[in-house]
């Protein structure tokens, strides 16, 4: 068995959700090959280098790569794909973009979202919102699969060697091209890798009123998210939601604000190891999965929690 | 320009699903079933499209069981032209794919709108692979989409903020929550529905195998959580926090 890893990254320097696709990589076992594809991503190869237990370091480094267009990246990885058992890709909105596409020109049936390792043809993976899960067995001579990093627990990003191979393979599909990119600029830590994740619901009632949770956020190193109901009513951007179509967290502490618990929501944080709810209903559903739960007016209460912590 | 959408008939996004008592898959015995709310929004721009001038023409694709021409009829009374269904059950992504491949190849459509997920499978694949298999351009989880000048302008929403691609046409978008906020049927249009055209199709048509090829072993429900307790104050949610938890 051998496996390819395709590595996440801007370039500069590795995504931590990298390390977590190693260790689904690990569990299916074989030798691991780590692919980086972008433009001037030399540094994001030699950190590749010294992630535990990867073999090899594949590096295409050409300007067709360089904002991980799909359809280039997909040319890319179909070709170098080939001949590996498993090709495996973290389950963030760039995995999910170019990895079907790979899968399709491999004519291969891919898995998305793989929440366990049961051997190397087997998968876990979550359905319906996380209302069930699936084991899934996949025998094709390829198995394309991206990996939901929270489930699995990242390998130490040092203490390997592997050997950096440059591939001079530059392929420009053609029919798509980069405009411009807006980036939230934020000192919090991402979402999906903070140990804390405060999140606001329909019950902020406003954009604004989401200062309160930054405000306690940056008192204790936490991301700030928020559930469907608060992006859909324009309180805050699309990358913040939590749930079924958005991110995936599984934080030590996840604090639910205003959120009434639909399972959309629940099914984007149920994995957190300790849940706080706060919410004046105190019949909302919420609660039913939250460690410790507070029944008050949040306009009091977030305040008092940024005095206190 | 001539505008292919693809529909789907999922539970309904209310439904708590329940696994089956065999755990082969989910007990879907007299569950509401729906358009899958991502589709929703596929339609809803593709009839914005239409109404500014830019679509001439809206045809809605579903590929699933018989019933899910009335996922096709919601379709043609918010606005579609007309639909094709092809009739087959559990057919997975990449079997849809090509399905809708075939029938690209015989509509010849400009643009083709899909959702980015089906909220059953959550498997976020059939735009992607049928991107793939056509050799056009995608433009994933969509916040924006402006024709001009044979190429589609797509803003996508992305982890960290928004990236803006253009694609040449034709080109494949898939819909994110923010693109749209789809609008309700209205009864005449319900009633105008009934009579527009509706194709009834088979994979065999198109000589596409659907056969799956990743096996559902088995389907359980997940660990489930346990209610915590209740705390009467801040303070003493922290103490717990601090003392008991030690998260904080």
């Amino acid at each position: 068995m051998s496996v390819l890893v395709y590595a996440e990254h801007d370039n500069a320097s590795l995504k931590g959700v990298t390390l977590n696709t190693v260790a689904a990589a690990q569990a299916i076992g074989g030798d691991i090959t780590v692919l980086v594809a972008g433009a001037g991503c030399g540094a994001v190869a030699e950190e590749a280098a010294k992630i535990a237990g990867v073999a090899k370091v594949l590096v295409a480094d050409d300007a067709a790569y360089e904002h991980q267009l799909a359809e280039n990246v997909a040319d890319l990885v179909a070709e170098v794909g080939k001949g590996y058992s498993h090709i495996l890709a973290p389950a963030t909105t760039s995995g999910k973009n170019f990895l079907p596409r790979v899968a399709a020109l491999l004519d291969v049936q891919m898995v998305s979202e793989i929440s366990a390792v049961v051997n190397a043809t087997t998968f876990q993976r979550p359905i319906y919102a996380g209302n069930a899960i699936a084991t899934v067995e996949s025998s094709q001579e390829t198995n394309v699969l991206t990996v939901r990093g929270t489930s699995f627990d990242p390998v130490a990003a040092e203490g390997g060697s592997a050997e950096v191979e440059n591939l001079s393979v530059s392929k420009d599909a053609g029919v798509s091209s980069f405009v411009g990119e807006e980036l939230a600029k934020s000192d919090r830590p991402e979402l999906t890798a903070a140990k804390v994740v405060i999140s606001g619901g329909r019950g902020m009632q406003n954009g604004d009123n989401f200062e309160m949770l930054y405000k306690v956020a940056d008192k204790l190193g936490a991301a700030v998210g928020a559930s469907r109901a608060a992006v859909d009513a324009g309180f805050v951007p699309n990358d913040m939601q939590v749930g079924q179509t958005g991110k995936i967290v599984a934080p030590q502490l996840y604090v639910a604000v205003g959120i009434s618990g639909a399972i959309q929501h629940l099914a984007g944080m149920k994995d957190s190891k300790v849940i706080v709810a706060i919410n004046k209903d105190e019949e909302a559903p919420i609660f039913q999965v939250a460690d410790y739960g507070l029944v008050a007016d949040l306009f009091e209460a977030v305040p008092e929690l940024e005095k206190l912590v | 320009m001539k505008v292919l959408v693809a529909v789907k008939r999922v539970v309904d996004y209310n439904v708590k699903v329940r696994v089956a008592a065999d755990h082969s898959g989910v007990d879907l015995t007299n569950v509401k079933m729906a358009m899958n709310p991502f589709c929703e929004i596929a339609v809803e721009e593709a009839v914005r499209l239409k109404e500014k001038g830019v679509a001439t023409e809206i045809v809605a694709v579903a590929v699933g069981p018989k019933e899910a021409q009335e996922q096709i009829r919601t379709a043609l009374a918010l606005g579609a032209d007309r639909g094709i269904l092809v009739e087959a059950a559990d057919v997975q992504p990449l079997g849809v794919a090509k399905l809708l491949k075939a029938i690209v190849d015989e509509e010849k459509p400009e643009l083709v709108i899909l959702g980015k997920q089906a909220i059953d499978g959550d498997n976020n694949q059939t735009g992607q692979m049928l991107a793939a298999l056509t050799g056009m351009g995608q433009g994933t989880f969509a916040s924006e989409v402006n024709v001009a000048d044979g190429s589609v302008k797509v803003t996508r929403e992305i982890d960290g903020g928004l990236q803006t691609v253009d694609l040449k046409l034709p080109a494949v978008v898939t819909t994110d929550l923010r693109l749209n906020e789809p609008r309700y049927a209205s009864l005449p249009n319900i009633m105008k529905a009934k009579k527009k055209p509706l194709d009834m199709k088979s994979p065999g048509d198109f000589g596409v195998d659907v056969t799956p090829l990743v096996k559902t072993v088995k389907v359980e429900p997940p660990a489930e959580r346990q209610a915590g307790i209740k705390v009467a104050d801040v303070a003493e949610l922290v103490d717990k926090l601090k003392n008991e938890a030690k998260v904080i």
